[in-house]
């Protein structure tokens, strides 16, 4: 049972029969005139018209991209280079994806300066560090529509009204939230907003950014003059294809899939919070995304539950330090100013509204039964402990690293 | 992560997993903070490791590493076991991922402190 969707998804049947035959037979450049060119443009306008009625956007506000990635670059950086001579200063929130974050530090490195809002132990920001934070030298805010590790939801409407009072800029990033609850740009007050097709039953490598008329950005990628110069070289077409495709799909089944989802959502929450002790919710209860969950359990490491359920057939994931390439725990929950142990014992589960065979009970069971057997071997759990502080180089003056 | 089948044999079936009440050498290492805390118990007797379990709070290199020395150590006379390197474990459980060499690796630095722990004990 595959419960991480919001690392990615399948790539659905329909979605794949559409884009087929423009690998093989429909190859054409979209940009050339003769046939099979015009073939390729037209799928290409298909698919721009069913993003943007996805979001409640025009079609000439949508351009192509690579992904949410090289959305998120794309919308700071073309609006930084764009205004820079404005103002330099840009806000953000601590729990950013790491295209937002690392995009930032790259323009801090370029002597912009960035604030970075405190969230709360809800996962969630306030208003009134939002205003305070304001200045004459602020050209943009980027904020989060939903994260992708706690699945809490900003004020992103109440956050646009105030950038629109201030002739702020605003981006958003809507790559979790986009398909899992309402995406509407004029709703949302937003200038700028990421997509990505792979979260929802799309294909890899390709998502869009909203750029609101009216708004310009630098083009990061220059060459042939594609996406009105926006974002040159040869349009992904099948991937263009397939994700206006899901698109489609996403914004016809929205509300069955919310209904379903945030009902095994809240069934998961109510009994794994019931059935095991010291187990907690991360993020705000309410404000969240309709398939995700995550949890922390007192006194067990998740990369070590992580592959207890995978032996069981559950994939799921963690922000546990052990987990990640780099050794760092989750900068998210650390945000949400959880103890960094705690940290270790989290764990993710992002559902699929196609998961019908998905049984609560079972899944609790079997976490449950993974918790317990990892806190019997665990030094942590109902002992005191007089341990020799040793700590990795990371932690302080750790000798272990 | 990439684990060699016998890590996962001993992260899935961990051998000497228990708290032991009458050890008389106890050794804790790690940091919770970290992710990784082993505390490795021995029973000595005449110089020699007749028993010996542990507990580890970590992930499944620090679990996998800690089940296997157990296996290493029991019945060497204590010389031998500290003589026992992180290297050494990592060889017999195959190798570990690079990056779980210096963090996850602790199950020689548990004995070792379990082994120094029965010397103050016993002097």
């Amino acid at each position: 049972m595959y419960l991480d969707n919001s690392a990615t998804t399948q790539v659905s049947e329909e979605v794949f029969n559409e884009m087929e035959p423009y690998f093989t037979q429909e190859f054409g450049n979209p940009s050339t005139l003769y046939k099979i060119g015009r073939e390729s443009k037209k799928a290409l306008d298909l698919a721009r018209q069913r993003v943007a009625d996805a979001i409640n956007a025009k079609p000439e506000e949508i351009f192509f991209t690579s992904g949410g990635s090289e959305s998120d670059n794309l919308a700071i950086k073309g609006i930084a280079f764009k205004l820079a001579k404005k103002g330099k200063h840009i806000i953000t929130t601590n729990i950013e994806h790491p295209a937002v974050k690392n995009t930032l530090g790259f323009l801090e490195s370029l002597d912009f300066k960035v604030t970075y809002l405190p969230v709360y132990e809800d996962g969630l920001i306030k208003i009134e560090d939002l205003k305070e934070a304001i200045t004459d030298e602020t050209i943009l805010i980027t904020v989060m529509h939903a994260n992708n590790e706690i699945g809490t939801v900003q004020p992103i409407e109440e956050i646009g009204k105030i950038a629109r009072e201030k002739k702020i800029k605003f981006h958003t990033d809507a790559v979790q939230s986009f398909g899992k609850i309402e995406v509407d740009v004029e709703k949302l007050n937003v200038d700028l907003l990421s997509l990505s097709s792979h979260k929802i039953n799309g294909p890899k490598g390709v998502g869009a950014l909203y750029i609101k008329k009216g708004t310009r950005v630098v083009p990061l990628i220059h060459g042939g003059g594609q996406e009105k110069g926006i974002r040159s070289g040869t349009e992904n077409v099948p991937g263009i294809v397939g994700f206006g495709k899901a698109c489609e799909l996403a914004s016809q089944q929205l509300e069955q899939h919310y209904e379903k989802l945030s009902s095994i959502r809240d069934e998961l929450i109510e009994k794994v919070l019931a059935t095991i002790p010291e187990a907690y919710l991360n993020g705000d209860r309410e404000n969240r995304l309709p398939n995700l969950v995550n949890f922390r359990f007192k006194a067990i490491e998740g990369e070590s539950l992580i592959l207890l359920l995978d032996a069981k057939g559950y994939q799921a994931s963690t922000g546990s330090a052990c987990s990640s390439n780099t050794l760092e725990a989750s900068p998210v929950l650390t945000a949400l100013g959880l103890d960094p142990v705690d940290v270790h014992g989290s764990l993710r589960i992002s559902l699929a509204p196609e998961s019908d065979e998905f049984d609560v009970d079972e899944f609790v069971n079997v976490i449950e039964e993974s918790v317990s057997r990892l806190r019997e071997m665990s030094p942590l759990w109902n002992q005191e402990l007089d341990y020799d502080g040793v700590m990795c180089k990371k932690h302080d003056d750790c000798r272990l690293c | 992560m990439d684990y060699s089948e016998k890590v996962m044999d001993h992260f899935a079936n961990p051998r000497n997993c228990r708290k032991m009440e009458d050890a008389n050498g106890v050794g804790t290492v790690g940091n919770p903070t970290c992710g990784d805390l082993m505390t490795i118990y021995i029973k000595v007797e005449d110089d020699v490791i007749q028993d010996i379990s542990f507990q580890t709070f970590g992930c499944g290199a620090a679990i996998a590493t800690s089940s296997m020395i157990t296996e290493i150590a029991v019945g060497k006379t204590l010389e031998e076991a500290l003589k026992i390197s992180r290297n050494d474990v990592a060889e017999e459980l195959d190798g570990l991922p690079p990056i779980k060499m210096h963090c996850s690796n602790l199950a020689a630095d548990g004995l070792q402190a379990a082994i120094e722990n029965y010397y103050e004990n016993n002097q």
